[in-house]
């Protein structure tokens, strides 16, 4: 379980202090699949790193399964169990696919128990195992390898950043299938998914809603999906259907 | 390593510089603190000492496919310091293997140092790759130091893979490298270094493309770290249709310092030269990542340069 009590994060740039995260109180309790939505630039990817520790709160405490980690390192907490799937993942010179999966078990992994996780994401294992996690890789591919990662990790607390981002329909299918099936074998342990899709909404336990820094919503799926859908843009589909529709609209209209 | 009289500290340098753990197959010359320990020719590959100055002359008859020699160099003894002249002839239309290396253990007072001298002519049509190691240990206060010089005459159609390595404890390098090339030839560079402590490297290429369809691919990966320091000075000169390519991709670490001098002529209005130079540490994502992951900062460092030197 992880509880965030009262997390702001204040930054300073060329226009002076901004705070990014405003007194931001959560839990994400054990066996649940939590979803965090909203806006672009609402500050969910910074919740996500002050999590992973890569930024640390200005105030404010978290607690990982009752211990206080606000001042524990990234490595620290990593090894805790908390595992962080990169909104952008980050390429390496010489570093292959095999070798990240293993840094991310963190034990002797054989080639073909490597090759499940990446078969688990939708690649072919054989033909991606010992490529370079470098730029001949396209984003999509990079993202998949990045959740394979997670996936090998195997963490009580495992966060995907906006997981479906660069990723195709074909692969799509087969990511929410990686997803229900993690939801399905949930045990001792939970995940929060950053997500602007419909359908990675709809397989959540518990909805959360980041706007402008602030928590603007939190509750069961039920009763938090159908406000995003039928008053809310923080869903990004369905603002931009509704901007084309709009736009259809306006079109007729002449 | 049955057959030659070698001891535990020649046997590990021997393995370090050319993967060797018994007897090579093929052709070998191995010199040890100056002199010639053990020797083989073959069918096709004839080794010689030269008469007027220490060091061989290997000859390899046309037409010799997939045969290996190798040549290491060990020198265990402090104070030591000698130039060896090696000549290689190689035959139109062979393909071979050529391993040399150089390894210096040095727990003495006095320097050590090997230089080696080697000329390369690579006939018509032939495929040759090279590799070459440098590794140096021991913890005495005289230095390791290595200063080969490389030339290479390359005929038409030819082909040459040169992989340099230098990973480990030698303390000075000065490394120069000449190349020539005829109609169609083709030289592929693949330099790997690695400097720490105090540590001093130079590395010259010329490389002069002088037929039509010529082309070189010279490509250095190093890291420098503590306060070593490094020159990469890589020339191409395009003196007919041609193509050639130069890449120094640097991480530096602590007060590591690095010059990189890439440098192109064109003597041609066919010649397409480009290089390409990036200095610069580590980037702090990569780190972050896999310290996600549950790597320390020192063990994420050393993941990502032996990835990086690979
Ligand atoms: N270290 C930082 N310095 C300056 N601005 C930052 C920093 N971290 C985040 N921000 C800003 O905070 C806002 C929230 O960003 P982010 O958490 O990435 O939002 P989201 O993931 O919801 O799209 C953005 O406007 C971003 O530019
Ligand atoms: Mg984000």
């Amino acid at each position: 379980m992880l509880e965030l009590k009262n997390i702001t994060f204040d930054v300073n740039d060329e226009d002076g202090a901004k705070e990014i995260i405003k007194d931001v109180s959560l839990t994400i309790p054990d066996n649940k699949m939590i979803v965090v939505t909203g806006p672009n630039g609402g500050g969910k990817s910074t919740l996500a790193r002050i999590i992973a520790g890569i930024e640390k709160p200005t105030s404010g405490r978290i607690y990982f399964n009752g211990e206080d980690i606000t001042d524990m390192s990234i490595t620290d907490r990593a090894k805790s169990g908390i595992g962080f799937a990169f909104q952008q993942p980050v390429k390496f010179k010489g570093i292959r696919v095999v070798d990240l999966i293993r840094l991310a078990k963190g034990s002797e992994l054989s080639v073909a128990d490597a090759c499940t996780y990446l078969s688990e994401v939708g690649l072919c294992a054989r033909e991606y195992i010992d490529r370079e996690v470098n730029s001949s890789l396209s984003g999509g591919e990079l993202k998949r390898i990045e959740i394979a990662t997670i996936l090998a990790k195997a963490s009580k607390l495992s966060i995907f950043d906006e997981p479906e981002a660069g990723i195709d329909l074909w692969s799509f299918q087969n990511l929410i299938q990686v997803f229900e099936s993690m939801r399905d074998n949930i045990h001792d342990s939970s995940i929060m998914i950053i997500s602007h899709q419909e359908r990675i909404l709809n397989i959540a336990d518990e909805i959360v809603v980041i706007r402008n820094g602030v928590l603007a919503a939190q509750g069961p799926k039920d009763e938090i999906l159908p406000t995003l859908l039928h008053t809310e843009s923080a869903v990004d589909g369905y603002c931009f259907k509704q901007q084309g529709k709009a736009a259809r609209a306006a079109a007729a209209a002449n | 390593m049955s057959e030659l009289k070698v001891d535990e500290i020649q046997k590990r340098l021997l393995a370090e510089v050319a993967d060797l753990h018994e007897i090579p197959v093929g052709a070998f010359n191995i010199r040890s603190n100056g002199g010639s320990i053990g020797r083989v020719s073959t069918a096709n590959i004839e080794i010689t000492s030269k008469e007027d100055v220490s060091g061989i002359d290997v000859r390899i008859k046309p037409g010799t496919k997939r045969e290996s020699v190798h040549i290491p160099v060990v020198m265990t003894v402090s104070g030591l310091t000698e130039i060896v002249y090696n000549d290689f002839y190689i035959g139109e239309d062979s393909d071979v293997t050529i391993v040399a290396g150089c390894g210096i253990d040095n727990c003495g007072p006095k320097d050590s140092e090997h230089d080696g001298i080697h000329r390369f002519f690579v006939g018509k049509g032939a495929r040759v790759k090279y590799v070459e190691k440098h590794y140096g240990s021991g913890d005495g206060k005289g230095k390791r130091i290595l200063n080969p010089g490389t030339e290479v005459y390359m005929e038409e159609d030819s082909y040459m893979e040169m992989d340099m390595v230098q990973i480990k404890g030698v303390d000075d390098t000065n490394r120069t490298s000449v190349a020539e090339l005829a109609k169609g030839a083709k030289l592929v560079v693949r330099e790997r270094l690695m400097t720490h402590g105090e540590q001093n490297a130079v590395s010259i290429y010329n490389v002069t493309l002088n037929g039509e369809g010529s082309s070189a691919d010279v490509v250095s990966r190093s890291v420098a770290r503590d306060d070593s320091y490094q020159k990469f000075d890589a020339k191409i000169i395009g003196n007919a249709p041609c193509s050639g390519h130069t890449e120094c991709d640097s991480i530096i670490m602590d007060n590591g310092r690095i010059l990189a001098v890439p440098g192109l002529e064109a003597n041609n209005v066919d010649a397409e030269l480009f290089h390409e130079a990036a200095i610069g540490k580590i980037a702090g994502d990569q780190l972050i990542k896999l310290m996600t992951l549950g790597l320390t900062e020192a063990e994420a460092e050393e993941q990502i340069v032996n990835g990086f030197l690979k």
